[in-house]
């Protein structure tokens, strides 16, 4: 695999790999000293024209355990700013020598723009509102070993709450969910569902009353308050009254229930309870997981070669 | 066409007492069971470290030498050159520093996966000492690494495959069109 662009270009075989490795990666990071030499004298240039600080640490972080050098692009005090075009830009850092650039851009397809004009491997961290393969990838290694269930998330329901219209982490997720078996609800008002939830693999439910009892997994998206402007949603309060995870609402969730957040969170909008009075939180085990997740992503573009692997032994 | 020779070099019987003299050899260099750990190299070495420590508390009485697992896959220096796909997870269950460390592989040949090894055992503790045990030294060191333990060596050839496991040793021989570029192989 040379890129990660999207979890939809994932095979089942390749998308439970990724999980399988993370679990080495989880156990590396727990380590006294938590790195491994694999990508020494690799490159990761982190090139975020969106600004994203929790996700470009993590992946500077991840990169940083399996020895590899890092490179960051400041978007805010570069020559972007005096017209440098996106092309430029990338053919500047990659004549620097980058192995692999983690992109993040408020337009969808930029990630795959830049394929085009680099040799080097292309990971998305989250692309305008189309994809952002890695969140989908820490979420699901953090609900199936939460759950203990292998790769297997058959027989088990997924809600996905809030503005999927404009959520990149929630088209990620729908796919990722349903490759491992899981059943998806969305649950949004329909002002903010996209109009081509129709051919998605997914049910819906009109308020958060209608699931919170059966489910196995609560997926709170992040309500941007900016979606108040487009008149997509009355009032904050009302989104609230329907979809926010009230202390009520937490009590009638399955006791083995989990809830994840993608971060960061809006509390007293989706979320109205203190995540550390929930039992079945796993908000701050996704930031761990999270750069367990792009460790195993980075391994995987950056260790590739063109000599198939040997069967043999020593 | 490629025409492939299996050769049974060990029965399981052989590889049975193969590892039962390598586990009284342990034993006898180390002066006993103390501090001792053992860890199997991911995949075959796990369960030639399993059997040995079967073996010593068989003869030694209710000792229990701690087994452990080592995936040696991030440490590679053919990372580059190839796809690498880890085994099972590194699991060492005790602090190794201070003790004496056995690693425990099935098939010695270039000696790079050991020095990988070495390199992950270090970011684990600081063993007093460690040693190697392997099933069997089928030559052709690209390294400076010698076993202390070995239960049988076998002459090969480069284009060779060891086939390694309890239900015995064998030589899988090919023709030297297929082997053409297998030299890698380690």
């Amino acid at each position: 695999m040379k890129h990660l662009l999207s979890i939809e270009e994932l095979t089942t075989t390749q998308l439970t790999s990724l999980l399988d490795l993370t679990d080495h990666m989880v156990e590396i990071s727990g380590r006294p000293v938590p790195k491994v030499p694999a990508l020494r004298g690799r490159t990761v240039a982190s090139v975020f024209f969106e600004e994203s600080t929790r996700t470009r640490l993590s992946f500077e972080t991840a990169a940083k355990r399996l020895s590899a050098e890092t490179m960051t692009f400041n978007v805010g005090t570069s020559s972007v700013n005096k017209g440098e075009s996106l092309r430029d830009t990338i053919e500047t850092l990659a004549a620097m020598g980058v192995d692999a650039f983690v992109v993040r851009h408020k337009s969808s397809g930029v990630p795959r723009m830049i394929t085009e004009w680099t040799d080097a491997s292309v990971i998305n961290a989250g692309d305008g509102w189309h994809q952002h393969p890695t969140q989908a990838l820490l979420d699901c290694h953090t609900i199936t070993r939460s759950f203990g269930c292998g790769n297997d998330l058959s027989g088990r329901t997924v809600a996905i709450v809030g503005d999927v219209k404009h959520s990149r982490v929630a088209r990620s997720n729908i796919r990722a969910f349903t490759m491992l078996g899981a059943e998806v609800v969305l649950v949004a008002p329909r002002t903010l569902l996209p109009p081509e939830f129709i051919d998605w693999p997914v049910r819906t439910a009109d308020a958060l009353d209608d699931v919170v009892g059966d489910i196995d997994v609560l997926y709170l998206l992040r309500m941007q308050r900016e979606r108040m402007d487009a008149a997509l949603v009355p009032s904050l309060g009302e989104y609230s009254a329907r979809f926010g995870l009230t202390s009520q609402r937490a009590r009638q969730l399955k006791h083995d229930a989990l809830v994840l957040h993608p971060g960061p969170m809006n509390r007293g909008v989706e979320i109205l309870v203190d995540p550390a009075d929930l039992p079945g939180s796993r908000i701050l085990e996704q930031v761990r997981t999270g750069v367990s997740a792009r460790m195993s992503v980075l391994y995987t573009v950056l260790s590739g070669g063109s000599v198939p692997p040997t069967g043999g032994a020593e | 066409m490629a025409v492939d020779r299996r050769a049974e070099v060990l029965s399981a019987t052989d590889v049975g007492r193969a590892l039962t003299r390598v586990a009284h050899e342990i034993v006898e260099r180390n002066s006993g069971v103390a501090g001792l750990v053992l860890v199997g190299m991911q995949r075959g070495g796990v369960w030639i470290a399993e059997e040995l420590a079967r073996c010593i508390s068989r003869f030694e009485g209710q000792v229990e030498v701690p087994v452990g697992s080592i995936d040696v896959s991030m440490y590679r220096d053919d990372i580059a050159l190839r796809p690498v796909v880890p085994a099972a997870v590194t699991d060492i269950p005790v602090d190794i520093t201070g003790n004496t460390v056995v690693l425990v592989d099935d098939v010695l040949y270039t000696g790079r996966t050991v020095r990988a090894a070495l390199d992950a055992l270090l970011d684990h503790g600081r063993p007093r000492a460690v040693q190697l045990a392997v099933l069997v030294d089928r030559g052709h060191r690209e390294l400076p690494i010698r076993p202390d333990f070995v239960g049988k060596n076998i002459p090969t050839h480069l284009s060779d495959e060891v086939d390694a496991s309890m239900t015995g040793v064998f030589v899988v021989s090919t023709s030297i069109e297929k082997a053409a570029g297998k030299r890698a192989a380690s």
